[in-house]
């Protein structure tokens, strides 16, 4: 792959200014710098702050990574950013900075989908994606079940949230519980020591013929039980609160997108997004998918969750299939639709 | 001398080509909602109506605001990109300063841009130009004195501050942003990183404990 074209990935959609190098399927280098101590305490990402935080981190974060790359800026042969779905204001900086690296060096610009990124950046660590197969791409921000024939040119939307996102509601449950922001982990290591089935939260859109999820009453319904607790004098059992959360929200997003497989014939399931690095979710979908005969990939963690990679490897894929460029007029679109994987 | 600057901290995006002499090129339109989509192709309009490439620019200036902070931060991420591209070194500069240089004063005057929520940005000059106070960000009404006003922020709040005050220019225009720069680099003054001015905290609240849920 020593000759394939080097590709520039940015990605400023929300807290992390991720900056990728990838030669074809190859990752040369993948640095971040994290905002998200600066929002801890706020409970939830603050879009001010994340777009501050982009412009400061963006020139160094590159810096970092051809470095790491051992590779010059002018050895770039095209540049890719997410152009959204996002926060409008932390898109823009990278975008702009996108643009203006396009520009001057005479190369062509992706602007490309943010959840399309989530499921091309699997090629980096387990090669070419199968044709056609399902995606769960799941996270603070997105909760969707796709089918992607080609991960280049078109992405289906099957489903998604109709309210929270899944890692939306584990940040709200673990404020419940008094565990920090993010949420995800302290779950996933509270409920390590806890019993999935010790209560029986809701499952919402369980049996309801869609692709579409919805968190929302299952948070309101933890947060209910544990009022119920005080109420009555009694102390929260935080790991069996966690675990039974836990497994409601699993539970119903592997049985969908198992569901999904099925309906589509398609024997190839991709897991991506920062809830992807969940235990439990990785367990359950190893099993099903085992007992369905579906094959799962699941990226390693760093590359579940927002990272400048999974750009660089779809603007890699999109070059090689000969996808035509973006101008240089492109918006940032903090609503783009996961259909359009390219603007 | 090959300066390329530009600026969006305000409505205006607004590109310039400066050779150290006088202004080649420059473009400005005027639409708050689209710096992002504007700013690159204005720079190649301004470029190639000035008959030159980014190969030639021998300095990257771009207005550091204070302005609303989405987009200032378009120009200021696009010079430090272009820096990074092109090797050609990158500054900033306060915006106030490039729309006060372009102000015909035959006395000190104020420098007011809109910084939303009923507040102004604003400077206060010399007959020369020279920024003697600010930026600072204030409502209207605490604007001092009753010296002239120029910028956008003049022309909002006119009733306010008092009509006969305001001034040209409304908007920064890169040209005079360029020909300011042009003559500090001449000079051997050391310009500013390409860094925005923010005078804002940003809003954030730390929550209080979850609400209760059962009535
Ligand atoms: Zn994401």
């Amino acid at each position: 792959m020593g000759d394939a074209p080097l590709v520039l990935g940015i990605e400023t959609s929300c807290d992390e200014t991720g900056i990728g190098l990838v030669r074809g399927h190859t990752l040369l280098a993948d640095t971040i710098a994290s905002s998200v101590d600066e929002h801890a305490r706020f409970g939830g990402v603050v879009p001010e702050v994340a777009s501050r935080a982009h412009l400061e981190a963006l020139t160094p974060t590159l810096e970092r990574a051809l470095e790491r790359a051992g590779v010059k800026l002018s050895d770039v042969d095209a540049v890719a950013v997410t152009a959204g779905p996002g926060l409008a204001g932390a898109l823009l900086v990278g975008v702009a900075a996108a643009k203006a690296y396009a520009l001057g060096l005479g190369v062509p610009l992706y602007g490309v989908n943010h959840l399309a990124a989530h499921v091309a950046v699997d090629q980096l660590e387990h090669g070419p994606l199968p044709k056609p197969c399902v995606a769960l791409l799941v996270s603070g921000g997105h909760s969707s079940l796709l089918l992607v024939t080609d991960v280049a040119r078109e992405v289906i939307s099957l489903g998604a949230t109709v309210d929270d996102a899944a890692g939306e509601a584990f940040d709200k449950v673990a404020r419940l519980l008094g565990l920090p922001f993010p949420g995800g982990p302290h779950i996933d290591r509270a409920a390590a020591s806890g019993s999935g089935d010790a209560i029986a939260f809701p499952r919402g859109k369980y049996d309801d013929g869609t692709f579409d999820f919805s968190f929302s009453g299952l948070k309101t319904a933890v947060a209910r039980w544990i009022e119920a607790r005080q109420a009555a004098g009694e102390p929260v059992p935080v790991a069996d609160v966690a675990a039974s959360f836990q497994e409601a929200v699993v539970d119903v997003l592997t049985r969908k997108a198992l569901q999904a497989c099925a309906r589509y014939g398609v024997k190839d399931l991709l897991i991506g997004g920062g809830v992807a690095a969940n235990s439990r979710l990785r367990a359950l979908a190893r099993e099903r998918c085992e007992a369905a005969g579906v094959r799962l990939r699941v990226p390693r963690p760093g590359l579940c969750t927002d990272n400048g990679a999974m750009v660089a490897a779809l603007g890699a894929e999109m070059l090689a299939a000969g996808v035509p460029a973006s101008t240089l007029d492109i918006p940032a679109d903090s609503s783009l639709p996961v259909t359009t994987v390219k603007v | 001398m090959l300066v390329l600057a530009f600026d969006t901290a305000t409505p205006a995006v607004t590109a310039a080509v400066h050779d150290g002499e006088r202004v080649l090129a420059e473009r400005t339109t005027v639409d708050a909602r689209r710096h992002g989509e504007l700013l690159v192709p204005t720079i190649e309009e301004v470029l190639r109506a000035a008959g030159v490439t980014l190969r030639d620019v021998t300095a990257i200036v771009s207005g550091r605001g204070p302005g609303p902070y989405t987009g200032l931060r378009v120009g200021l991420a696009t010079a430090q990109a272009l820096a990074s591209a092109t090797g050609a070194p990158a500054y900033g500069v306060c915006t106030l300063d490039a729309i006060a240089y372009a102000v015909a004063a035959d006395g000190p005057f104020l420098v007011a841009t809109d910084a939303r929520r009923k507040e102004v940005f604003w400077g206060s000059y010399d007959a020369g130009g020279a920024r003697l106070a600010g930026p600072a960000v204030d409502r209207p009404d605490a604007l001092p004195g009753v010296l002239p006003v120029a910028g956008a922020g003049a022309r909002m709040y006119a009733a306010t501050i008092g009509p006969d005050r305001v001034i040209d220019p409304e908007y920064p225009s890169a040209g005079a942003l360029a020909a300011l720069a042009a003559e500090l680099l001449a000079a051997g003054a050391e310009l500013e990183p390409p860094l925005p001015i923010y005078l804002r905290r940003p809003d954030a609240r730390v929550p209080g404990p979850p609400k209760r849920v059962t009535a």
